[in-house]
């Protein structure tokens, strides 16, 4: 069989690793160097060169070859490139000497120093959260090299400088290469801190800021060969599917479980809380059993009695209900008295149904328990990889030290694989049959036991003074998930005197998630459509509209003047067309975008022809991922707003896969996309999710634009567009 | 169980299954051939390409009997380096992100090339139009395959 998984000590788990703790970032000794490929023969000839291992960041070869280890999940973001070009930076590597591999899952020593050391690839953090310690790291790194050459040749550290993969005394013309230091260098007891001006000046960057420099991780994901945990294979390995309760909540009962064992190929039937699980010897085999379970369900879980179109009612209800107090997110002067005495008020509630993951790749994890028991392998794509292992040792009653985790590529993540539970599933599918076990999910599980971003009300109320400026601004957010509804509900670049914002959370019993951008989806469009529906009532352009509102806010005003130059606001269109600005943020960057549309009339159908965006992220490391990033951010947010829904009809999930629950198609796509990069000096901030909050508000103010009429309710679908339309 | 024997990038491969597996399972989880995906199971979205006799099929509802006797190209044997035009212009571009569909994508568009070295945009459209991407690198697979086209 091709590309099993052979069993090796080298994938042991390292133990020194946990007697170092603490000293992240720091410059540590040869025991701390990295092993954990789960390819034994690429480990070969690097655990006997002594002296190259430098750092818990890097192993620098004899023959130059700088393998960098990546302490973020991949799910398509690109950190695992990103994170290692700000340590080369530093490091002064030579890009093309650089080879990247996952880091071991060891918090302590890989977590980010800026985001509490939890090993979670989450909220667009990994190249924000890492970034002053990977190039404190690389920079330590340099020193150790230099060091190490200055003893040799007996001159001082100061009269040594670097070139890319070189050090250099230019006193006497002397130069040795990285791989060449790495076969005598050894240790030093004491690396001190670089200090900030010692790192590289911005202006000489190499390789942040790089258009050139591309994704480590292409390469195999264009010829089959990336690894993705559904794509392990171990020796004797066997399958498991699991039948998840269809009501969040329902106990299961296995009504035929003697019939069942009796099929041939079936190994073990695994009975868990919330759902009953079959082992069976191929993937076919289970899946075909699967279909045979005859379960019984309890009927008294609390989810039993949501139905999500009409949850709508009570929230419309709940919003409007001045004794219901819920979390304040936001209070500034009194926007009651504020809209009391208001020349011209404006009211209107915007709601956005349940949305689904849908990452390509559904859920799966691989576990194989030792011969022993007293230790566990795990092979997932997690968006945290330290709560999955916890979760795995935690099943298997052993010690974390005694589980190893081997990250692999998520097909997707979008906030889905921050939570363990599909690992936890698969442990407890090893611990009952004692094998390696594949547990997959297949998409319809993936789909119907998927944890949604949640449904929401928005309730808006505003008032404005005689030149038609808000004065007060209240804004009421219901729904369910709690915090999940809260995150991009504050305007932080606009200017109001007086607002209040309030989430009345309600509690469904229904599963749900972050979901790429989490609540700044739904809230922005909620905002920026109710800002453009008072601009146009008060026959202003919304772009100017904006501008006003952003007055004290230069850096988000020049996203939106480049956004507005970009699309060239103002033009004269095509009978038929309309243009609809928009301004988000998320993750500390800023976005703005403008789109084109049209409408048939007749079939409800928005075409979005051509969208222009603009962002500012800060330094930007990866300039050509940023843009593949909020392209894809842009296209996922107009899938959402187009085409996704789940429905809930009580309590169970009415869509099973993509012919009910559509996602964006090639057809759907704009004739152009159009990104731009805002050039700033901050400090980096998070791009995975930036691009997606402002196309729902961009998209629904064109609409608004073209026919006078407000799109109040995601998805935009064509017989929600003809209901408008007729209103 | 059926003995079913396949011609796979070139190779004959035989294996024991039950019958009605799916040609997919067959690649995937019996040859190791795991370049090629699974994710909806329905021929809904594309992401279990391959190319029976130079045609574009769904493998996850194709049963491997029923491609007996054919000749099946996956990911893996597309091209001897992984430099198929289409490989190579997906690199230049910097096209996949998670990249879990990609395989599907660039068997799909090289079907496509294979019959028409020079589609049009809607004819692009037309034929990839049943793959899907989530991450959304939809503008940069046609300035791929665009880019493809012209070299080849």
């Amino acid at each position: 069989m091709k590309n099993i998984i052979t069993s090796d000590t080298s994938i042991s788990r390292r133990k020194f690793l946990t007697a170092v703790g603490g000293i992240t970032f720091a410059v540590t000794a040869y025991a701390m160097f990295p092993k954990r490929s789960t390819d034994a023969s690429s480990n070969k000839g690097e655990a006997s060169s002594l002296g190259n291992k430098i750092s818990a960041w890097v192993h620098i070869r004899p023959d130059g070859r700088i393998t960098i280890y990546n302490p973020a999940a991949e799910m398509g973001q690109g950190s695992m490139t990103a994170l290692p070009v700000i340590f080369a930076e530093e490091l002064d590597a030579d890009w093309s000497d650089v080879h990247i591999e996952f880091s071991p899952i060891e918090p302590k020593i890989y977590g980010p120093g800026a985001w509490g050391g939890r090993m979670m690839t989450v909220g667009s953090r990994a190249v924000s959260g890492y970034y002053e310690s990977l190039r404190q790291a690389g920079a330590q790194a340099r020193y150790v090299l230099m060091a190490n050459v200055a003893k040799k040749w007996n001159v001082p550290i100061e009269e040594l400088s670097t070139e890319p993969s070189v050090v250099m005394h230019k006193a006497s013309n002397r130069k040795m290469t990285y791989g060449e230091i790495a076969a005598f260098a050894t240790i030093l007891d004491n690396v001190p801190k670089i200090p900030d001006n010692q790192l590289k000046n911005p202006k000489d960057f190499r390789l942040i800021g790089n258009q050139n420099v591309p994704r480590f991780d292409i390469p195999a994901k264009v010829n089959g060969s990336a690894m993705y945990a559904t794509d392990v294979r171990l020796e004797g390995m066997v399958y498991g599917v699991i039948s998840r309760s269809p009501v969040n909540g329902a106990k299961p009962t296995l009504l035929n479980e003697d019939e069942i064992k009796d099929i041939s190929g079936v190994l073990a039937v695994v009975k868990l809380d919330h759902g009953i699980g079959v082992i069976a010897n191929t993937i076919e085999k289970a899946l075909e059993v699967k279909q045979q379970l005859q379960i019984q369900w309890s009927k008294d879980a609390p989810a039993a009695t949501h139905n999500s179109q009409e949850a709508y009612e009570d929230y419309a209800k709940l919003v409007r209900d001045d004794k219901q107090k819920g979390r304040s997110l936001e209070s500034k002067g009194d926007a009651n008295n504020a809209i009391k005495t208001a020349t011209k008020t404006y009211t209107a509630d915007y709601k956005n149904d349940y949305i689904y993951h849908a990452q390509m790749e559904p859920l799966n994890a691989v576990v194989s328990i030792s011969e022993d028991g007293n230790s566990a392998q795990v092979w997932c794509g997690s968006q945290a990889p330290d709560s999955a292992k916890s979760a795995a040792a935690r099943v298997l009653g052993l010690d974390e030290s005694k589980v190893t985790l081997y990250p692999q590529y998520l097909g997707g993540g979008f906030g889905r694989r921050s939570n363990a539970d599909y690992v936890e599933e698969a442990a407890a599918l090893a611990k009952a049959i004692r094998k390696p076990v594949k547990l997959l999910w297949t998409r319809e599980d993936d789909l119907q036991y998927g944890q949604f971003r949640p449904i929401c009300l928005q309730h808006m109320q505003a008032g404005v003074d005689k030149a038609g400026n808000i004065t007060g601004w209240k804004y009421i957010i219901t729904g369910t998930g709690d915090g999940l509804l809260a995150s991009g509900a504050e305007m932080l670049f606009y200017t109001m005197p007086n607002q209040l914002i309030e989430l009345r959370s309600v509690e469904h019993g229904i599963r749900t998630k972050h979901w790429r951008a989490v609540g700044h989806g739904p809230n922005k469009y909620a905002i920026e459509a109710f800002i453009d529906e008072i601009a146009h009532d008060q026959k202003k352009d919304p772009y100017k509209y904006r501008q006003y509102l952003m007055r004290n806010h230069p850096r988000a005003l020049k996203v939106l003047d480049t956004a507005a130059e970009m699309a060239n606001w103002g033009k004269k269109l095509p009978e038929g067309r309309a243009m609809g600005i928009a301004f988000g943020e998320r993750s500390g960057s800023l976005t703005a975008g403008v789109c084109e549309i049209s409408l048939d009339r007749s079939s409800g159908k928005i075409k979005v022809h051509h969208i222009w965006a603009a962002f500012d992220g800060g330094v930007v490391v990866q300039p050509d991922n940023a843009i593949a990033q909020t392209e894809g951010s842009i296209l996922m947010g107009l899938s959402s707003i187009f085409h996704e829904s789940i429905t809930i009809k009580n309590g169970k999930v009415q869509q099973s896969n993509f012919h009910d629950y559509p996602i964006l198609r090639m057809a759907d796509v704009p004739e152009t996309l159009e990104v731009k990069i805002v050039p700033s000096q901050e400090a980096p901030s998070g791009l995975g999710e930036a691009g997606l909050p402002f196309i729902g508000g961009a998209v629904a103010n064109a609409f608004l634009a073209l026919t006078g009429k407000p799109l109040r309710h995601m998805p935009f679908t064509p017989e929600r567009v003809l209901a408008t339309l007729k209103a | 169980m059926a003995t079913i024997t396949l011609n796979v990038n070139g190779e004959k491969r035989t294996v024991n299954v039950d019958a009605g597996t799916s040609l997919l399972w067959v690649l995937r989880e019996h040859l190791g051939l795991t370049g090629t995906k699974y994710s909806c199971g329905k021929s809904y979205c594309g992401a279990c390409t391959v190319h029976m006799d130079g045609t574009a099929i769904r493998s996850c509802t194709m049963p491997a009997s029923g491609a007996e006797g054919r000749s099946i190209t996956t990911i893996e044997g597309l091209s001897a380096n992984g430099d198929h035009p289409l490989q190579k212009a997906w690199i230049e571009e910097q096209v996949p992100q998670c990249g879990y569909c990609q395989s599907g994508q660039i068997m799909q568009a090289a079907a496509l090339l294979a019959n028409n070295k020079k589609p049009s945009r809607e004819e692009i459209i037309s034929q990839m139009n049943g793959v899907l991407c989530r991450c959304g690198t939809y503008m940069r697979i046609l300035k791929a395959i665009e880019r493809a086209s012209k070299e080849m």
